[in-house]
């Protein structure tokens, strides 16, 4: 095999690993979206009246609105996660021995990138699982095509949190990301309500929300769902995607010193 | 040729100064010794050698290969022992050593030939699908030097290999360093602020606040003194041996 795609499946190979040996963390994966879905959702049925909006032909519940969201959410919080874990990494010397690899740095990040939307795309079918159980059941296609879709948000979404890591130089630091990232990207975006009820009650805050790159990877979701293609959503969210790809990359540019900081701090 | 050449390399950390004017010449097959106290710049040279950062000056030269012009080559060339753990606790030995050997490119066959091999330096055949976290200090810091062998480089990088081990580790780890230079032709450069870990055949460079205070072999470095006395007297620091 080529030596590129060798690393890049052993990488991935790691991760997956690495996830399943840390059964609380896919518990916690799954658990939050579950509580989304079964208390919020069943407290809000009844405040929220929904209109029939693109892609839905019909009237829906607000559980089913909220499924793509949630999907979302799951890859939102694993991106998170997964640059956490760089942060750690750092820490311990693993990033290291990745970045002393003699394949291109882009590419050591690039697979870094693919192997967390594995792990989001694994999480995201499991909680589809689970929510079918209950009894939210989307069109079957939707299934197979929603595929593609979460591939590009988990790489999205992940590439915001390699960015975000290369920013950081202190695991401590990492809280400040939950309140100031992931928070309001959540909460400022479509995964909860559509764009038209965020308009009645604030004009800004709607143009808040549709610029969010969130709300984009939300809809691409959701249009994929339901077999279509939200080619607007499609085309912000590569945008997203390349930009903060690009960030992280720079970010992690040796003539840049990422560690800067760390090793004047180290041992000696 | 060359084991590992540095010239006029320097680094600051904004106004600080890390490294000033840095230039010294490893041998193929020497084991070379970078003794100075905390602080003195090893960490920050390692981060050079191994391109964590980009020098502002100075060129660096990797058996061969210029590490500015041709990193990848560089990098490949090179095993480095990190200061921190770089194994994955929860994945089994195995795992972990066929994780590097797929970083460098190497899979199938060829790949399990080589672990074997790893394996067998190490001793560890039986209990290749242990978890690394069931591996004692001393086993697992001499599996990730035979990992960093997997892909057969000219030159090691060992960063304060031996802390946190206890003494009789310690000492059979540099034995084995030392014989890796003498029986493979390895060019070694050993960071470490023990001067118990260096042999009196061995090169050395003597660091004190980003600057070479003293290069050459040992035994002319410290002429009559012990190599204890000698780094004392050129750091103003007390020298640390065993702990």
């Amino acid at each position: 095999m080529n030596a590129w795609l060798t690393a890049m499946s052993a990488i991935i190979w790691r991760e997956a690993l690495r996830f399943v040996t840390q059964r609380e963390r896919f518990i916690a994966a799954l658990v939050r979206p579950l509580v989304w879905l079964v208390v919020f959702a069943a407290g809000f049925r009844a405040a929220l009246g929904l209109s029939i909006i693109p892609p839905y032909q019909t009237y829906i519940t607000y559980e089913v609105y909220i499924v793509p969201g949630l999907c979302g959410m799951v890859q939102l919080f694993n991106g998170m996660q997964s640059s956490l874990s760089l942060v750690y990494d750092r820490e311990m010397g693993s990033m290291r021995l990745l970045l002393t690899s003699p394949l291109p740095r882009w590419w050591l990040l690039f697979s870094k990138l693919v192997a967390g939307a594995t792990i989001s795309i694994l999480q995201v079918y499991s909680f589809l699982g689970i929510a079918a159980l209950t009894g939210i059941l989307l069109p079957w296609e939707g299934y197979l095509l929603v595929l593609p879709a979460l591939i590009l948000s988990g790489l999205m979404l992940g590439a915001l949190g390699l960015f975000l890591s290369s920013t950081i130089d202190r695991l401590e630091n990492f809280a400040g990301i939950m309140n100031f990232v992931i928070f309001p990207m959540f909460f400022l975006s479509t995964a909860l309500y559509p764009l038209w009820k965020m308009g009645e009650s604030s004009p800004l805050l709607r143009d808040i929300c549709a610029v969010n790159p969130f709300t984009q990877a939300v809809e691409v979701i959701r249009f994929a769902l339901y077999g279509q293609v939200n080619f607007e959503a499609l085309g912000w969210t590569v945008l997203a995607f390349a930009i903060f790809f690009a960030g992280a990359v720079r970010g992690y540019d040796p003539s840049r010193g990422f560690i800067r900081g760390k090793a004047g701090a180290g041992g000696g | 040729m060359s084991g590992l050449a540095v010239s006029n390399l320097s680094y600051s950390y904004g106004a600080k100064q890390a490294l000033g004017d840095v230039s010294f010449e490893v041998a193929r097959g020497d084991f070379c010794a970078l003794l100075g106290p905390n602080g003195a710049g090893k960490t920050t040279l390692f981060a050079l050698l191994t391109r964590l950062f980009l020098p502002r000056a100075g060129h660096i030269e990797i058996a061969g290969m210029d590490l500015a012009k041709e990193p990848r080559k560089a990098l490949g060339r090179m095993g480095v022992i990190f200061q921190q753990p770089t194994l994955d606790l929860d994945l089994t030995v195995r795992r972990n050593l066929s994780y590097y050997a797929a970083l460098h490119g190497i899979s199938g066959r060829d790949a399990a030939r080589r672990i074997d091999a790893a394996l067998d330096r190490l001793d560890m055949r039986e209990r290749a699908w242990e978890k690394a976290r069931n591996l004692n200090g001393g086993h697992r810091r001499r599996m990730e030097i035979a990992r960093a062998l997997i892909h057969r480089p000219a030159v090691l990088l060992l960063d304060e290999p031996t802390v946190g081990l206890d003494v009789a580790t310690r000492m059979s780890i540099t034995a084995y360093v030392h014989k890796l230079c003498r029986d493979e032709g390895i060019t070694a450069l050993w960071a470490t602020h023990l001067v118990d870990e260096i042999m009196p055949e061995d090169a050395l460079i003597v660091l004190h606040r980003g600057d070479i205070v003293a290069k050459g072999r040992v035994s002319d470095v410290v002429a009559e003194k012990t190599l204890g006395e000698r780094f004392a007297a050129l750091t103003g620091s007390g020298a640390e041996t065993a702990q």
